[in-house]
């Protein structure tokens, strides 16, 4: 049997000290993903549908008070607490070192979203297929399902851009090279904050920003060894 | 007969009631039902269809009808399941321990109870169903071969779970039924129609030969001591459901034996108020006497210290550590649910421990209904402060969320009171709910039948 081996292992880069806040990560993997659109009520009731979600944090004591953003996606663990907890292989691993998820496995037990630290899994609570009433549903990828209610979604890191340059690189007989592939919120980030690579090539852009003293991996301690590495100064001069 | 041990043997001389009027009294419940019988029954079957309604409802809309949100993504459902799982604990638990350990007070009890933990792990079975995002894709967790190509993940808790509750639903059915083929075999000589043929058919032919009675003996005795490792595996794997995880509060090596624990504290307690139910509505005041009670007061004593001291261990040690994330559970828990958890203390805790240790409220019947009550509502507390505050103070600060359950979640475990009540309803009806042969065998062992000058118990030898 073929071994299930890979030359990619997906990384990102969050640079803490660059995110402006401005969101723009948010609304491309809005529009790129057919994440569903939620208004105050869902928001209020704590169901809406963000795949990558800007978390704000206010620093100091008045006056002198500074706001910090923690950008939190999907963190593609290598030993994800949700992919052992599913009990029909709807959240798995696969051999590019991302977490998958596979909607039409999905029955909804929701275990994988309570046993995810870093609560980026969410669940389809109202039927969103009909969320976008025509002319609306003009702007639905046709690369990617739009999920039906009932099951769990996150981020995919774009798999399916990941797919198309493979399919590209394959086409050519070449591996996928450093920066031809990046998901919809790194694309969009005007501050460069967000970087998407290959950490198995250690010359890649990703791999050397890795390396970087400043950086750190959410929750680091329970062991999930995620993919994405923050980035953040001992400095206060960046808000 | 007054008391069915604790007293010295009787002589042949003691009035004694015959055969028949035992099977008539002990059978009294399967006579034909009365109108309260059917008002009783159509009540609890309108409950039922509520709670139908309000799944199906919530079927037909989505899982945002409950109360469910990012990240409390398991609620009022998963308690209902934990409860029941946990209520169907002790009801074989009881009847096996007693058995083997040849308690003679557990007879008149031991059908009551087993019966009771059939009904409850069907119902702590329909949980994990309703609270699928998608039902309709249920068999997805069925390992069979399949067009999808796809086996489920043994990995998974949920799996375990599936494969503990289905072993103990089959085994703790068997169990029952096996005690029961002798009452059946009874049942059947004294009915007519199309019970009679019924009867026929479960009652496998049965005669009361002395053979029959060996192998009926052994295979009882084998069946009580394999289905108590199966019992306790159960609300292990159970807590295993949540120890396995990376929830602050959840993820807790003594949950297994914690769990194990106050599900046998819930079913004790919910034995004691079956026991009183059934008592009073079929008029067995005779074979439930109060000394059932105190015994089983006893033994509730005993298992509230234990929870006690489990509890007691479970918020020291995460005090003791006093992980930040573990102590905001905590720290939040007892503040948004302060009078649950006070009033679960108190109940589980505080309150049965003092009143038990009185034998005279142990024989009484009004305080042993309110204990036992009090214990199995605080018991459902206690899952419900064991599975949501964790979710609302999960590792990441900036998405934590309340949780409040919605009318539907409400129904649906209403309805699961009422089905349970419903399904025990129907078996008093139809099946001998009073070991029947198990009290005569005490009767006759009880006597001694005079010999010359001199008097020998009637049956040599002991159990």
């Amino acid at each position: 049997m073929e071994k299930l081996t890979s030359p990619y292992k997906w990384g990102m880069v969050v640079d803490l000290d660059r995110c402006t806040g401005c969101g723009a990560c948010v609304v491309a993997c809005q529009a790129e993903n057919n994440v569903a659109i939620c208004g105050k009520k869902e928001i209020a009731e704590g169901r809406n549908m963000h795949w990558l979600r800007i978390e704000r944090f206010w620093v100091g004591e008045y006056p002198d008070v500074r706001v910090r953003f923690l950008p939190v996606l999907c963190q593609h663990c290598h030993d994800a607490p949700c992919e052992p907890v599913c009990p029909v292989y709807a959240s798995y691993h696969n051999p590019d070192g991302l977490n998958g998820q596979v909607y039409n496995r999905c029955v909804g037990t929701r275990y994988c979203g309570n046993n995810c630290p870093y609560a980026v899994r969410v669940f389809n609570f109202y039927d969103h297929e009909h969320a976008w009433p025509p002319p609306l549903n003009n702007q639905l990828s046709p690369d990617i399902t739009v999920r039906s209610r009932g099951v769990m979604e996150k981020c995919s890191f774009c798999i399916q851009r990941i797919r198309r340059a493979k399919e590209e690189a394959k086409a050519e007989q070449r591996l996928i090279k450093d920066g031809e592939v990046q998901p919809a919120c790194a694309q969009t980030c005007p501050a460069e904050a967000l970087v998407f690579g290959n950490t198995a090539d250690p010359q890649s852009r990703v791999s050397r920003l890795s390396r970087s003293p400043r950086r750190f991996r959410l929750l680091e301690h329970l062991g999930t060894h995620p993919s994405i590495y923050y980035l953040k100064g001992g400095g206060r001069e960046h808000v | 007969m007054s008391e069915l041990s604790g007293k010295p043997l009787r002589t042949t001389h003691t009035a004694m009631k015959s055969a028949t009027q035992l099977n008539d009294e002990m059978l009294s419940s399967m006579r034909a039902p009365t109108w309260r019988w059917y008002l009783l029954a159509f009540v609890l079957g309108a409950v039922v269809a509520w709670g139908m309604y309000a799944f199906t409802y919530q079927m037909m809309t989505g899982m945002s009808v409950t109360g469910k949100n990012r990240p409390v993504m398991w609620g009022f459902y998963i308690t209902g399941f934990v409860f029941w799982v946990g209520l169907s604990h002790s009801g074989t638990m009881v009847s096996a321990i007693l058995r083997l350990s040849q308690a003679n007070w557990r007879r008149p009890i031991l059908r009551a109870a087993e019966a009771m933990t059939v009904f409850t792990i069907s119902i702590a079975a329909l949980f994990p169903f309703i609270h699928l995002g998608r039902n309709w894709v249920v068999f997805y967790f069925l390992p069979f071969p399949n067009q999808r190509g796809l086996w489920p993940n043994f990995r998974s808790a949920l799996l375990w779970d599936i494969t503990a509750i289905t072993a103990y639903l089959i085994g703790s059915s068997l169990f029952l039924y096996l005690g029961m083929i002798p009452d059946l075999a009874i049942a059947r000589d004294r009915a007519s129609g199309w019970r009679r043929k019924l009867y026929e058919v479960l009652a496998m032919g049965w005669r009361g030969t002395a053979r029959e009675w060996v192998v009926y003996h052994k295979a009882s005795t084998l069946m009580a001591a394999l289905i108590i490792p199966v019992a306790v595996s159960v609300h292990s794997i159970v807590a295993w459901d949540f120890a396995v995880t990376v929830v602050p509060g959840w993820h807790s090596t003594i949950f297994p034996p914690y769990f194990v624990i106050g599900a046998i504290l819930s079913g004790v307690a919910a034995v004691i108020t079956l026991m009183i139910v059934i008592r009073r509505v079929f008029h067995l005041e005779d074979y439930l006497t109060p000394l059932h009670f105190d015994n089983m007061g006893k033994l509730l004593l005993v298992i509230s210290l234990l929870w006690a001291y489990a509890y007691f261990v479970e918020v020291n040690i995460t005090w003791y550590a006093h992980e930040p994330i573990e102590w905001e559970v905590f720290s939040f828990m007892s503040d948004k649910y302060a009078p649950l958890l006070l009033l679960m203390l108190v109940g589980n805790a505080v309150l049965p421990i003092t009143v038990l240790c009185f034998k005279k409220l142990r024989r009484s019947i009004g305080v042993m209904l309110a204990v036992s009550l009090l214990i199995n509502v605080c018991m459902f507390i206690e899952r419900f402060l064991i599975i949501v505050p964790s979710l609302s103070r999960k590792n990441m600060p900036f998405i934590w969320h309340n949780y409040a359950p919605s009318w539907v979640e409400i129904s649906v475990n209403i309805a699961a009171v009422a089905g349970f009540a419903l399904l025990y309803t129907f078996f008093a009806k139809y099946f001998p709910i009073v070991a029947v042969t198990d009290v005569r065998e005490l009767e006759v062992r009880q006597v001694r039948m005079p010999f010359g000058r001199a008097e020998l118990p009637s049956i040599a030898g002991k159990e």
